[in-house]
């Protein structure tokens, strides 16, 4: 029924593994799934399944041992601005102003300065920050670096946001704040995101549609519509019923095998 | 002043006092001249010191071979170490060698930078280099491994290419750390300049002029060419220093 969607990133049974000979560990098993354009999905799982690892396999920061990953239909074989990441640490260099931290995907490009100097601003505002472009990281909150890297990450006008874990250094009133603001964000630039998460509260907040993943190695439980009104009420009975049923969905001791095929097919 | 200066001061103070009573205990300037005459030296640095120069003039003299020797180090030592921290077969190629030279003394090499390059800056300049060249290079190579994995990472996912990636983010970041090996680098530098000016076959120099007027039983001029030869020293530490702590300062934070 979402067949009108365009989809946009599509994972065909991507599988990873390290080591080699007996010491061979399979971190990722045949994971398939896909994000759709403007859409927020969140990758949930225990810690040691592999989320991270994924989202680096999407990002072209790592390679898969099998399978592909495709963006509007090519594949993706090595990191480049169609695809923006914001790193669980902001990963902001420290020695250059928040403005030169946003500009530099834009200078590398060559952009005229005039321009960049628009971009950069236009983005920094978005998050609330075009105050501070002059001033440095450290000069920072946790939280305000994290939107720095987020407007970094949209400069570029990536295709898809990815995002790991990239709220879990911040505390909690921080944590509610930024999430609300990404919303903004998406909802004004249309961009679709993914990210990892451990917060089954903050997934089930944020994203349109949940993928479930199982531990060691880490697969497809179960792809989730949360069919939630936004902004959504964390206290509400039906926020809550969902919370529930995640929670029991990843405790489940359910062999992960038995439910691979119907968690890609959900949606 | 307050507690601290004092406490600083103490040490120095005691050893000058000590100093002038033995000088007039001992009653042999050849031995351990007094302070009156090591500071007249001192306060005249533009007078000539028996035919081989003044005081300032030698220093120059020492300054621009280490300053020679340090750009040769220096210009070698970074770019190699760059190459070693950033692709590490070339590290694993070169460490051996590395290790094997490395506590080798630059003075060590004397015998053969004259076997080499005969007597005269060339040969000085080598071993003023090879003393500067390890620190910059470890240093170097340590500070281009340690730049951040995100840092990089970050940057890449921007469509940052090889040139990018070296300009925008290894370099400035590895900065501090390159400094740091320059700055002991130029120490150890500044010593081997020194020492290797009393080889024979020279005739300018601090070193020199220690020498020279060892053999001419003038310990005052000794003792105010070695003030001369650790005044300036401090004076280019504290230069490293401050530009560390104006530019290079975003590593503590």
């Amino acid at each position: 029924m979402e067949r009108s969607v365009t989809m946009m990133l599509q994972l065909q049974n991507v599988s990873k593994e390290f080591g080699s000979g007996k010491s061979r560990v399979r971190t990722l098993q045949d994971i398939n799934f896909e994000v759709n354009d403007g859409e927020i999905v969140a990758i949930l799982g225990p810690s040691g399944c592999g989320k991270t690892t994924l989202l680096r396999i999407i990002a072209g920061l790592e390679k898969p041992s099998s399978g592909d990953v495709l963006l509007d239909g090519e594949k993706v074989e090595q990191p480049g601005p169609q695809l923006g990441m914001v790193f669980q640490e902001h990963a902001l260099l420290p020695w250059l102003s928040v403005h030169r931290n946003v500009s530099v995907g834009l200078e590398m490009r060559g952009i005229p300065q005039e321009e960049t100097r628009g971009r950069v601003m236009q983005y920094l505002s978005m998050v609330g920050l075009s105050d501070s472009a002059e001033r440095f990281p450290h000069e920072l909150s946790g939280g305000m670096r994290q939107r720095v890297a987020v407007a970094r990450a949209l400069t570029l006008e990536p295709k898809l946001l990815l995002m790991d874990e990239p709220f879990s250094a911040l505390d909690f009133q921080t944590r509610r704040q930024i999430q609300q603001d990404i919303l903004q964000v998406q909802e004004r630039t249309g961009k679709a995101i993914l990210m990892v998460t451990h917060s089954i509260e903050e997934a089930i907040y944020l994203a349109d549609r949940l993928v479930l993943l199982s531990s060691r190695p880490g697969m497809v439980r179960e792809v989730l519509k949360i069919d939630l009104d936004r902004p959504r009420d964390r206290a509400s009975p039906l926020f809550l019923k969902s919370l529930n049923y995640v929670l029991n969905c990843l405790n489940a001791s359910v062999a992960p095998e038995s439910r691979k095929i119907g968690g890609t097919g959900a949606n | 002043m307050n507690r601290r200066t004092l406490l600083k001061l103490v040490i120095p103070l005691a050893i000058i006092m000590l100093w002038e009573a033995l000088s007039i205990f001992i009653h042999n300037q050849f031995i351990l001249p007094n302070i009156r005459s090591v500071l007249q030296v001192l306060l005249s640095p533009g007078t000539d010191i028996m035919g081989s120069g003044s005081l300032i003039e030698n220093a120059l003299m020492s300054l621009q071979r280490v300053g020679l020797g340090f750009l040769v180090a220096t210009c070698l030592a970074v770019p190699l170490g760059v190459a070693m921290g950033r692709w590490e077969p070339l590290k694993e190629a070169f460490d051996g060698i590395v290790s094997a030279l490395r506590p080798v003394p630059p003075l060590a090499w004397v015998p053969l930078a004259l076997a080499w390059l005969k007597i005269g800056l060339a040969s000085i300049v080598f071993i003023i280099a090879l003393g500067a060249f390890f620190p910059v290079l470890l240093n170097t190579m340590q500070g281009v491994r340690g730049v951040k994995k995100n840092w990089i990472e970050a940057i890449t996912m921007m469509g940052a290419k090889e040139h990018d990636l070296m300009v925008r983010v290894i370099l400035p970041a590895a900065a501090p750390e390159i400094w740091t090996g320059m700055r002991i680098g130029f120490g150890i530098a500044w010593m081997c300049v020194v020492a290797a000016e009393m080889l024979p076959g020279t005739s300018t120099g601090l070193g020199y002029l220690i020498m020279y007027a060892y053999s001419w039983g003038q310990i005052q001029v000794v003792m105010a060419g070695m003030i001369a030869i650790g005044f300036i020293g401090i004076i280019i530490d504290r230069f490293f220093v401050s530009v560390e702590r104006r530019w290079l300062s975003w590593r503590g934070l």
